[in-house]
């Protein structure tokens, strides 16, 4: 996958598991906050990417850092291509 | 016992028939059977039955995700039902801070416990798991999404007594508000359907089957009855004190006035008479009334061959021929630990509007179930006085009086 398809991958899939309005998710939103997401989404956000991209991200302690979908970008596409190459 | 008198003010219905207490009755006097066939219960090997009493698509959108994610369908109907219940009342969009609840269900939910282990036993493992599944199995999964999705701050009980869990929820919330406890209260039954409930059933050859016309299958009394067939659903009422509906000025829709719940223990799965018995002279005591005061009863008579004789025969010692007797069942099937509330909405609706709903499917009465007065045609009647049974698998029995509000 392009990383644009990544980042449309990330996207269809908290839209899908959260229902978000796709209108909604550009880079600079913040999770909790704007998204209204809590505690349980976090850990059911863990579950959907991991296995819509076959990646291990829920032990890791920089996913607990993350606020704004622009930084879940960026650590699933680091995640993706370390697990390509 | 009633020191406090307790009144209802407001009521809610998911029904085999479809959304609202209105839609309920309606489908009830028109003598509508929600009894068909479905495809569920076609892949589960052994099953000898494919008949049910299925709720049709609600909105279950109208719930906030962040409350409706940890429901599974039963918490849906309840939400909706409790709901309704609140709006009749007066209470949409009322503080609920105060307000109490009673509610079950016969077991969390099946089919989220069906998908959580057909995964988890791939490999074992809980990588996949979803947060929000435990709060769908749980066994006090309805009362905890009710208490979520409405705000709920009062005394929260979860009765889990099978047939009898909505029987025994009002009954509950009655005693509390009877005795000062709390002031209002929501209470109720919600199930949803899942082929290994019909299972259960089937297994002890009390589920109906075979029938040409699954609309006739269920026919409580009737001497050709082979068992009953699964519903769903959710059923609640909002009870209050006396004084508190007046105060607010709530349409008072009812009054409970008599309720009673006891242990038979002669059998794990075969209903006592003389349990029966005791449990409806209990309630009518309860309500410091005699039996000669009764004007209807509503039967929990599922339609399986013994459950059906051992009501009718106690029914049959303590009123004889003297009081009309019918069971909705056969218009909407067991809706389990909703029956009981979802048939005490119907009872109550019978005596406000004055029309005693009989049964449906009761052709030939079984002369095993004589002595009684079934009603066989719809009736209009000044019925002020009800008695509601239901009677669970496990031995627990429940009987509720109700009557009509008066000064």
């Amino acid at each position: 996958m392009t990383d644009q398809e990544v980042i449309a991958l990330i996207n269809r899939t908290l839209c899908e598991e959260f229902e978000l309005d796709p209108e909604t998710m550009h880079p600079g939103v913040t999770l909790y906050d704007e998204l209204e997401l809590d505690s349980l989404d976090a850990v059911d956000m863990v579950v959907a990417l991991e296995q819509a991209f076959q990646i291990r991200i829920r032990e890791e302690e920089r996913m607990r850092q993350i606020r704004t979908l622009g930084e879940i970008h960026a650590y699933v596409l680091e995640k993706y291509h370390a697990l390509a190459s | 016992m009633s020191m406090n008198r307790v009144v209802v003010t407001g009521y809610g219905a998911i029904s085999p028939f479809g959304v609202g207490g209105e839609c309920l009755f309606d489908n009830l006097w028109q003598m509508q059977s929600a009894v068909r066939h479905v495809c569920e219960t076609k892949r589960v090997a052994g099953i000898r039955t494919d008949l049910a009493a299925i709720v049709p698509e609600v909105n279950e959108k109208s719930i906030p995700r962040k409350f409706r994610r940890s429901m599974s369908a039963m918490s849906i109907y309840a939400t909706l039902a409790a709901k309704e219940a609140l709006s009749m009342g007066g209470l949409d969009g009322s503080d609920l801070a105060e307000v109490g609840l009673v509610a079950g269900s016969t077991i969390g939910s099946t089919l989220t416990t069906e998908k959580f282990f057909r995964d988890f036993l791939r490999d074992e493992s809980l990588e996949r798991m979803r947060s929000t599944v435990f709060f769908q199995i749980m066994n006090h999964s309805v009362a905890a999404n009710l208490v979520q999705v409405l705000g709920l701050g009062g005394r929260v009980l979860a009765p889990g007594a099978a047939c009898a869990t909505g029987c025994q929820a009002v009954g509950l919330a009655y005693e509390l508000i009877a005795a000062g406890r709390q002031t209002q209260m929501l209470c109720g039954g919600a199930d949803e359907f899942h082929p290994l409930t019909v299972a259960t059933f089937d297994i002890m050859n009390a589920a109906a089957s075979g029938a040409e016309d699954p609309q006739a299958a269920s026919c409580p009394f009737d001497e050709k009855r082979q068992g009953l067939v699964c519903g769903e659903g959710a059923g609640f009422l909002l009870l209050e004190s006396l004084p508190s509906a007046l105060r607010r000025k709530a349409t008072i829709l009812g009054e409970v006035v008599g309720f009673a719940s006891l242990a038979d223990s002669g059998n794990i799965a075969n209903p006592d008479s003389n349990a029966m018995e005791r449990c409806m002279r209990q309630a009518i005591e309860d309500a410091g009334l005699g039996v000669e005061e009764l004007d209807y009863i509503n039967a929990h008579a599922t339609a399986t061959p013994q459950g059906d004789v051992a009501e009718a025969t106690a029914i049959a010692r303590l009123v004889g021929t003297q009081v009309p007797v019918s069971s909705l069942k056969g218009h909407l099937g067991h809706t389990m630990a909703a029956s009981g509330a979802l048939e005490l909405i119907a009872t109550l609706q019978m005596l406000q509007s004055g029309m005693l709903i009989p049964t449906r499917n009761l052709e030939r009465p079984d002369p095993l179930c004589g002595g009684i007065s079934l009603l066989t045609e719809p009736t209009r009647t000044a019925a002020r006085v009800a008695l509601k049974n239901s009677f669970a698998l496990g031995g627990i029995d429940s009987s509720l009086v109700v009557r009509s509000y008066q000064v």
